[in-house]
């Protein structure tokens, strides 16, 4: 017998301290406003929220702090911030108002020095290094950037290990091939990748059906699946989701 | 009045935000000299042992603390918070603690666990209830809470209120008369994290 869970994570996107790509919330006076989004994924059952600062220019960064700030005060689960985090100072401001771990993506592939001194810093169980990958042959996927246009070259699996090395906490795995298509994860590249390190991985990217969250889970061995419009349009309710998961005999709070 | 003793380990928002969510006067207290003004004290922290017991010895709040729960005033350690509460920690060489409660801390020992587990455990996981107690009223037998640690605390049953497995069974909630200690967040643990919260401020 399996206790602890697995994990459902909404994602929503922010810009400018609002929540943008409509959330078609039934009863909410207000779909852009990230603390009553964050309050009904929490009622609905959602194990941790990540907010995806997309606009994330400097000066945008005191908005997320605020979005952090007033969420932290009415949900109480873990709160997750990605987007524009480029030096130890936007770690320390966001933990400091009640996030509990912080994504980063391309300051770590600019100075993967950067893991290694948030972790030492704030521990490693607030460093979530994301990881946006494609692949490029049959065994072999990239890491890219600029929203999967730029090819970095870097070889994905061995991103991943070093990441854990450096002491990321956790690996949130964005499949470019499979983002958007609803046709499910890229279990593979999870599966490749949870063979080398000994840390958390969460699913993202493809999720189009309840089938889907449970292969990533088995079959991906992801820790964690998290997805945006699926939730977002209530194609899947996370209550539901979760009682299928429990059905097909994995872990879940609920 | 509630107190939050603030000796710099970590941050102390979702603490103080699940107090007031609650609607408790709680005070964050840095002066020692001040903490045997509160009816009841919270413990926080998150970060390695021998750094929190350093931080607090230096602050002399660990003295504090002592006195303080000698006058049988509730207390209640979170994560960090309750493994300090033992007499000793193998987290990066020996450390002792406060010694208000018999027991050790020591790492999850992966030898022992049943299958393969990454360690920190970091997740939702559930307490099994093992006694009766204030604390976990209203609660079910076995409900879920928001873990991140790499070690726990090894002590004898008698302390143990909760107890939940992760490759193995381990301590994750204990009692000693008014002292309490709470391997988890309860303040990152939805309902049932506010809940315990709810039954500290009505000890």
């Amino acid at each position: 017998m399996e206790y602890f869970a697995k994990r459902v994570i909404p994602c929503l996107d922010v810009d400018r301290g609002r929540i943008v790509k409509g959330v078609n919330f039934i009863g909410l006076r207000d779909a852009g406003d990230p603390v009553e989004v964050a309050k009904r994924y929490n009622e609905e059952g959602a194990d941790e929220i990540t907010f995806l600062d997309i606009g994330a220019s400097h000066e945008g960064r005191d908005t997320i702090v605020d979005v952090v700030r007033e969420v932290a005060k009415e949900v109480f689960i873990p709160l997750t911030v990605g987007g524009g985090i480029r030096e130890l100072r936007d770690i320390y401001n966001l933990l400091n108002v009640g996030c509990d771990k912080v994504s980063i993506n391309s300051s770590a592939i600019k100075r993967p020095n950067f893991i290694d001194e948030g972790a030492k810093r704030f521990g490693s169980q607030c460093i979530v290094v994301a990881i946006d990958a494609k692949r490029v042959s049959k065994d072999r996927w990239h890491i890219f950037t600029h929203g999967g246009r730029n090819d970095t070259k870097i070889d994905a699996i061995s991103w991943a290990k070093e990441a854990y090395s450096r002491g990321a906490g956790e690996l949130l795995i964005t499949s470019m091939d499979a983002d958007g298509t609803k046709a499910g994860f890229d279990n593979e590249l999870n599966y490749k990748i949870s063979k080398v390190v000994d840390i958390p991985i969460i699913a993202s990217g493809g999720a189009g059906t309840m089938e889907h969250i449970r292969d990533a889970f088995i079959k991906g061995r992801a820790d964690a699946a998290l997805a945006a419009s699926i939730f977002h349009f209530r194609e899947i309710d996370i209550m539901e989701l979760k009682e299928y998961l429990k059905a097909n005999n994995i872990a879940v709070r609920i | 009045m509630i107190g939050i003793v603030d000796y710099n380990m970590g941050n102390l928002a979702s603490v103080i935000n699940a107090f007031n969510k609650i609607g408790a006067s709680i005070r964050v207290e840095s002066n020692p000299l001040k903490l045997k003004e509160y009816d009841k004290l919270i413990l926080p922290g998150v970060g390695a042992f021998g750094d929190a017991m350093q931080h607090l010895k230096e602050s002399e709040m660990d003295s504090a603390i002592i006195d303080f729960v000698s006058t049988n005033r509730p207390l209640l350690g979170i994560c960090l918070g309750m493994q300090l509460l033992f007499n000793s920690s193998k987290e990066f060489g020996e450390h002792k603690g406060l010694g208000l409660i018999d027991g050790e801390v020591v790492p999850f020992n992966r030898e022992k666990f049943d299958h393969k587990l990454k360690v920190p455990h970091m997740g939702w996981n559930e307490i099994f209830k093992k006694k009766n107690t204030p604390l976990f009223n209203g609660l079910r037998d076995e409900f879920y809470l928001y873990f991140v640690h790499s070690y726990h605390v090894q002590c004898d049953n008698r302390y143990v209120i909760g107890k939940s497995y992760y490759g193995y069974e381990f301590v994750s909630a204990v009692n000693r008369d008014n002292i309490y200690g709470i391997q988890p967040h309860p303040e990152k643990s939805h309902k049932n994290g506010l809940k315990i919260i709810e039954n500290f401020i009505e000890l």
